[in-house]
């Protein structure tokens, strides 16, 4: 049993790393523009299918494919932003961007099950299938290759953020839009340039949700979307930091009860944040709403 | 609850009477339409949309009233379905009086909505979508997980020996007056105080508390309402239907086609959701059966969906409105000079009529900027 929790917990700190991952890109992409991208679990899958197509094809290597896969994805994300968000204005704004959100997950999803069918595909490699012997038990190489690139794409964000004059343009969009328009920054560019990033990682997300998760279809989307929303509301919207804590936690929590309860699993993702939001309405790590105007 | 028609002198006027006559024809096709049109895929589709005006116009009640957009209305549609269809296995229902239990699913839904509204209730905005999102799928796991819902196994509804010629019918007329009762309650509230404070609470709730609403219990009194009919609407449905299934009855796509139709029609206004759902859900249903191609479909509908929001971005009705109004502005901004503001600001409790008589509407103000001209439209701001 000890054997059992530990390597659930392992397991699940592992996963929560590349859920983090893709929820920092949701997070960052909420904290910019002040709407929720609800197409991003749709957009993983597609960064997976990205992966699929180029290592089945073409037989390139899942981690070198990323470096076509994910310029791809932001060149996609910036689009999808200059296309349909941005025109968007006035006080429905933050609806109607969930609606356009949605009607383009909705074509992303249609266009993938055209060209690649309904069924369950999952992405192959040698260490995909390869296992190391870690302590008391084995675990496929592809969840601490999975890791370590999300930890360092997640690294990579942060000096981005905190280090260069952009990430400091992408701050003072998050704290006021306003004033950061006031000292000179385009706002717009901004924007475009944080939906981008912040699609960008899907797929590296995506290449490792594919090769962890044992199977993807273009209807994994739903499933994907509602964890990364309930993972971002936990931590805090907009909150990076809590993005990441609550992914780690909410996987961990999660493949701890999959021991006992397989079937309820899941729902203790939802029950948690329920909990969670019942003493905190900002999440864990979120500042207190300010006054909607 | 006093109707709009008799605080406001501005609906007493032919606009009011054109807008009466409008629903008047209205009803009357919609009543006379499965004797027309007996074919019965074309019923079914019918049916299907009228459970859909009336699940849209509850939806409205609640999310476009109080602007709190909720994701997670398929539960009480869900626990509406799953109500009837546990309490005629149970009770050995047949027949038509599995019907009485309709009343039963609304009370279910309704005593749901309580603890859920309480919670969900407490965070705003984007946080209050997504823990809407999260009720839902607590719920469409229970359904699975639970032995009493026979999991994916799903439960049959009761055989209706009823015509195969015309069996649609009792289906379309029974949806029909649910959609109609709920369109017409929609109406009342919007017009009424509760109504009022609804949209108080949309606009600035801190301010609206200030001014001694009473915050919580109106918006989870309209979330209850909301949830009761949504619920009843899924007893209905799941007769129709046939069988409750968790991934069906508790189906994501019901959450967002309802808000969907409520945005494309106009959020917040009356006609709008009735409207939006017409459109959508036909299409919809068309599309499914006539394009062969199921993703083809998919896309087609999510380009629509695209289009709407960039051309019509805040609804069909409004942004019809607003042209119009600002069309008659024009219109009379030669002939004579009236200082803007003269006039009461919109044409009451009542929803934007798609069309007004022309040059009778008593919105107009002549050359002033569209905004005035338009009915309260839920983007309405002093």
């Amino acid at each position: 049993m000890a054997r059992q929790i530990l390597e659930a917990i392992v397991d699940g700190i592992l996963i929560g790393g590349v859920y983090a991952l893709m929820a920092v890109g949701l997070t960052l992409i909420f904290g910019v523009l002040d709407i929720i991208n609800i197409a991003q679990g749709i957009l993983v899958v597609l960064g997976a299918y990205l992966s699929y197509a180029l290592s089945v094809h073409l037989h390139v290597d899942l981690f070198a494919g990323l470096l076509v896969t994910v310029p791809a994805m932001f060149v996609i994300g910036v689009a999808i932003y200059a296309a349909f968000i941005r025109p968007l204005r006035g006080r429905e704004r933050t609806s109607m961007s969930l609606l356009a959100c949605y009607a383009v997950a909705i074509i992303i999803e249609g266009v993938l099950y055209w060209i690649f069918g309904p069924s369950t595909v999952s992405l192959t490699g040698s260490y995909v299938t390869a296992e190391i012997h870690v302590g008391w038990f084995y675990l496929p190489y592809i969840y601490l290759y999975g890791f370590v690139l999300a930890v360092a794409l997640v690294v990579a964000l942060y000096l981005l953020l905190y280090r260069t004059r952009f990430g400091g343009s992408v701050r003072a969009t998050m704290q006021n839009q306003t004033a950061a328009r006031l000292i000179g920054i385009d706002v717009n560019r901004v924007a475009a340039l944080t939906f981008g990033i912040g699609v960008a990682v899907t797929a590296a997300g995506g290449m490792a949700y594919g090769a962890t998760s044992g199977g993807f279809s273009p209807n994994s989307g739903y499933d994907l979307i509602s964890r990364l929303l309930a993972i971002i509301i936990l931590g805090g919207l907009g909150s990076i930091g809590g993005a990441l804590a609550a992914a780690v936690f909410m996987m961990t929590l999660q493949s701890l009860v999959d021991i006992w309860y397989p079937n309820w699993a899941v729902a203790v993702f939802y029950a948690a944040l329920v909990v969670v939001l019942t003493f905190r309405p900002d999440g864990l790590f979120g500042r207190p709403a300010a006054r909607a105007q | 609850m006093t109707p709009a028609l008799s605080r406001r002198g501005a609906t007493v006027g032919p606009a009011a009477a054109w807008r009466v006559s409008g629903v008047l024809v209205a009803a009357a096709a919609l009543a006379v339409f499965p004797l027309w049109f007996t074919n019965g895929l074309v019923t079914t589709i019918a049916v299907d949309t009228m459970i859909f005006v009336g699940a849209a116009s509850a939806w409205n009640i609640f999310s476009g009233y109080s602007g709190y957009i909720s994701l997670g209305h398929a539960v009480f549609f869900g626990t509406g379905a799953y109500t009837v269809a546990i309490a005629a296995r149970d009770w050995q229902l047949t027949g038509d009086a599995v019907f009485w239990l309709l009343p039963l699913a609304g009370a279910v839904a309704a005593a749901i909505a309580v603890p859920f509204g309480l919670l969900a209730l407490r965070v705003r905005r984007h946080t209050f979508v997504v823990v809407t999102i999260a009720v839902f799928f607590i719920f469409q796991l229970m359904a699975y997980n639970f032995s009493f819902t026979a999991g994916s196994t799903g439960i049959i509804a009761p055989v209706l020996n009823w015509q195969p010629a015309t069996y649609n019918n009792p289906f379309y007329y029974l949806a029909l007056a649910i959609a109609a009762a709920t369109t017409a309650l929609s109406w009342l509230i919007r017009g009424s105080r509760f109504g009022l404070q609804l949209r108080a609470v949309r606009d600035d709730e801190d301010r609206a508390a200030g001014l001694g609403v009473r915050t919580r219990r109106v918006k989870l009194s309209a979330f209850v309402i909301s949830g009761l009919i949504t619920g009843v609407l899924g007893g209905l449905w799941f007769y129709f239907i046939g069988e409750a299934l968790p991934q069906f009855a508790f189906d994501p796509l019901f959450d967002i086609s309802v808000a969907l139709m409520a945005f494309l029609g106009g959020i917040g206004t009356v006609a709008g959701p009735v409207l939006g759902a017409l459109i959508i859900e036909s299409a919809q249903q068309y599309l499914t059966t006539t394009v062969t191609n199921d993703y083809l479909s998919e896309i087609l509908l999510g380009a629509l969906f695209l289009a709407v929001i960039l051309l019509l971005p805040r609804g069909v009705i409004p942004t019809a409105a607003e042209k119009l109004g600002s069309w008659q502005a024009r219109r009379r901004a030669a002939p004579r000079e009236v200082p803007a503001g003269a006039q009461p600001d919109g044409a009451g409790g009542t929803e934007a009529s798609p069309a007004p008589a022309p040059g009778s509407a008593p919105e107009s103000a002549p050359s002033g900027p569209p905004a005035p001209a338009g009915p309260p439209g839920p983007e309405r701001r002093p």
